[in-house]
């Protein structure tokens, strides 16, 4: 086990479409925010991390270069860490490898996209090789929908049912979303406007999808020394887990998901965590799409395997409820892919530490946060608790 | 209200020349000759299509070719509504994963072929297809114009 490792504050952009700045002030914007947040200065910092999409994305190769000034890295030691949509979650991994290992005391972890400068989906539909997969799962929206057809047809889901849960989890992200300052997507909606919406890939429709961001996010970790000198309600990170699947699409079972179970497991076993619903206060579960949401939290053991339709339905993971999950609105309604899920870790660690504002759980102690990446085939995982 | 600065219009366009390899090329041979040819794992014994130059589980080299089934059940399906970089075709039209007789993966391909009125009732897990072929074959993947549910 490595030494103990700590969240000590984070900055975000405004997200959303961001043609004011070009993509350094932006990524500059969150660096900016986290020393404010943490009342740190470069000089306290040893190294930085960065990772963001393909370059695709950004049109500009090598984005750590281009972005050295902004992310302050001049003349310290950096490091880039990209898994796809993993990425955010890869960063806090790399920064938390990087002080529990002990050869850095304070670390910046940075993630960030510029979505509406090129063809976001274009360039999802290169993560793909064009022998064959490219041609039948293109874009992101394909792949999960299959899956969400398998995982529906396994445990006789009804599709109506299926449906209202997913319309639910929407108009509460959305709802969720309007008490969060950094949120993307701010609109009210009914059940109704989110069952009668385009359909995108059937079964998803507009309001299931989450949207292109602008937007970067930065956090700072630090050693435990560092942490109880620097911040006064440190989020300590108390487990960890990564697991990827094969490449082949059609390989594996996608309901029965291994990558998501493994790197859930790799987390709990390390912060001890057996009944996840009783323990947990507050998920950020990366969600791209309301209805693999549901299968998520099967796969994370909040529920039983063909059962979170019924609790979603119930409000077991609304706000108020026993497992209240994406408070901020998740990444259903702000999506800068490199940076979305390092959000999920700073909304988790803002919520441990008491600082989620309008958004905040109350009283919690123990949150989870998690990135979902590649063509379904990266879970990873960060849980944070209030106490050492 | 946010001043509007502008965009700078660019683009990069780069054309590549993937390798083919030996296996996908005969893969893509054998749908040239009305075929679809996977191949077995000498260690798991499992048969993978396409085929695959080594078994992802098993990091060992694939064995025998074998042409398969060209009939299965439907495993899993989309309606792809909306136009994304890459779509073989035009949406809508709806993809599945399907398992072949005979095979331990599923192949993903388009399902099509018949009374769009009726997909609610017709396409579901289970659902039995099979490969409906172009009459022109070029080596390529869409030469199989889609499975087509009996």
């Amino acid at each position: 086990m490595g030494n103990a490792v700590a969240i000590i504050g984070s900055g975000q952009t405004k997200h959303g479409r961001r043609n004011d700045v070009t993509y350094p002030d932006l990524v500059r914007e969150a660096v900016q925010a986290a020393l404010e947040n943490t009342g740190l200065t470069m000089d306290d910092v040893d190294g930085v991390v960065y990772g963001s999409m393909p370059s695709m994305m950004e049109g500009v190769a090598m984005t750590h270069f281009y972005f050295a000034d902004a992310l302050r890295t001049v003349g310290k030691p950096m490091m880039k860490t990209e898994t796809c949509g993993t990425t955010g979650m890869s960063l806090a991994h790399t920064g938390y490898y990087w002080i529990a290992s002990g050869l850095a005391d304070v670390v910046m972890v940075v993630g960030s996209e510029k979505m509406y400068e090129g063809d976001s989906q274009a360039t999802m539909s290169t993560v793909m090789e064009p022998y064959y997969l490219r041609s039948f799962l293109a874009g992101a929206p394909g792949i999960f929908a299959m899956q969400v057809h398998e995982w529906t047809a396994r445990y006789n889901i009804p599709s109506e049912k299926a449906r209202d849960a997913a319309a639910k989890i929407s108009v509460d992200h959305h709802m969720d979303a309007l008490d969060n300052p950094h949120a993307h997507i701010k609109v009210k909606l009914t059940m109704d406007d989110v069952r009668n919406s385009r359909v995108i890939t059937y079964p998803f429709r507009l309001w299931d999808i989450c949207p292109n961001s602008d937007g970067a996010c930065a956090i700072i970790l630090a050693s435990a020394k560092k942490a109880k000198k620097m911040c006064k309600k440190p989020a300590w990170i108390k487990g960890i887990g990564f697991c990827g699947d094969e490449y082949w699409y059609g390989d594996s079972d996608k309901v029965s998901w291994k990558c998501a179970m493994e790197a859930v497991k790799q987390a709990y076993d390390m912060a001890g965590i057996k009944n996840p619903r009783k323990e947990l206060d507050v998920a950020e579960v990366y969600n791209p799409f309301t209805f693999v949401e549901l299968l998520h939290y099967e796969c994370f053991g909040f529920c039983d395997p063909g059962e979170a339709c019924d609790l979603a339905l119930k409000g077991v993971f609304s706000r108020g409820g026993e497992l209240p999950c994406d408070p901020s609105g998740g990444t259903l309604c702000t999506n800068p892919i490199g940076a979305t899920a390092l959000i999920r870790v700073a909304e988790a660690a803002m919520q441990v530490s008491g600082l989620a504002g309008d958004h905040q759980i109350p009283g919690a102690n123990m949150a989870f946060a998690h990135g979902l990446g590649g063509l379904s085939e990266f879970n990873g995982i960060m849980i944070l608790g209030s106490k050492l | 209200m946010t001043k509007n600065y502008g965009t700078l219009k660019h683009t990069v366009w780069l054309p590549y020349n993937f390798a083919v390899g030996p296996v996908f090329l005969r893969f893509y041979e054998g749908l040239k000759e009305g075929k679809i040819l996977g191949n077995q794992c000498l260690k798991c014994k499992k048969t993978l299509v396409p085929a695959r130059t080594f078994c992802p589980s098993c990091n060992v080299d694939m064995g025998d070719w074998r042409e398969v089934s060209q009939e299965g059940n439907i495993v899993s399906w989309i309606v792809a509504n909306e136009p994304f970089l890459g779509m073989p075709i035009d949406p809508p039209f709806i993809a599945a994963l399907i398992r072949l007789d005979g095979t331990d993966c599923s192949f993903l391909h388009l399902v099509g072929g018949f009374d769009t009125d009726t997909l609610n009732k017709k396409i579901k897990k289970g659902t039995r297809v099979r490969a409906h072929w172009r009459t022109e074959k070029k080596g390529h993947l869409m030469d199989i114009q889609y499975f087509k549910p009996k």
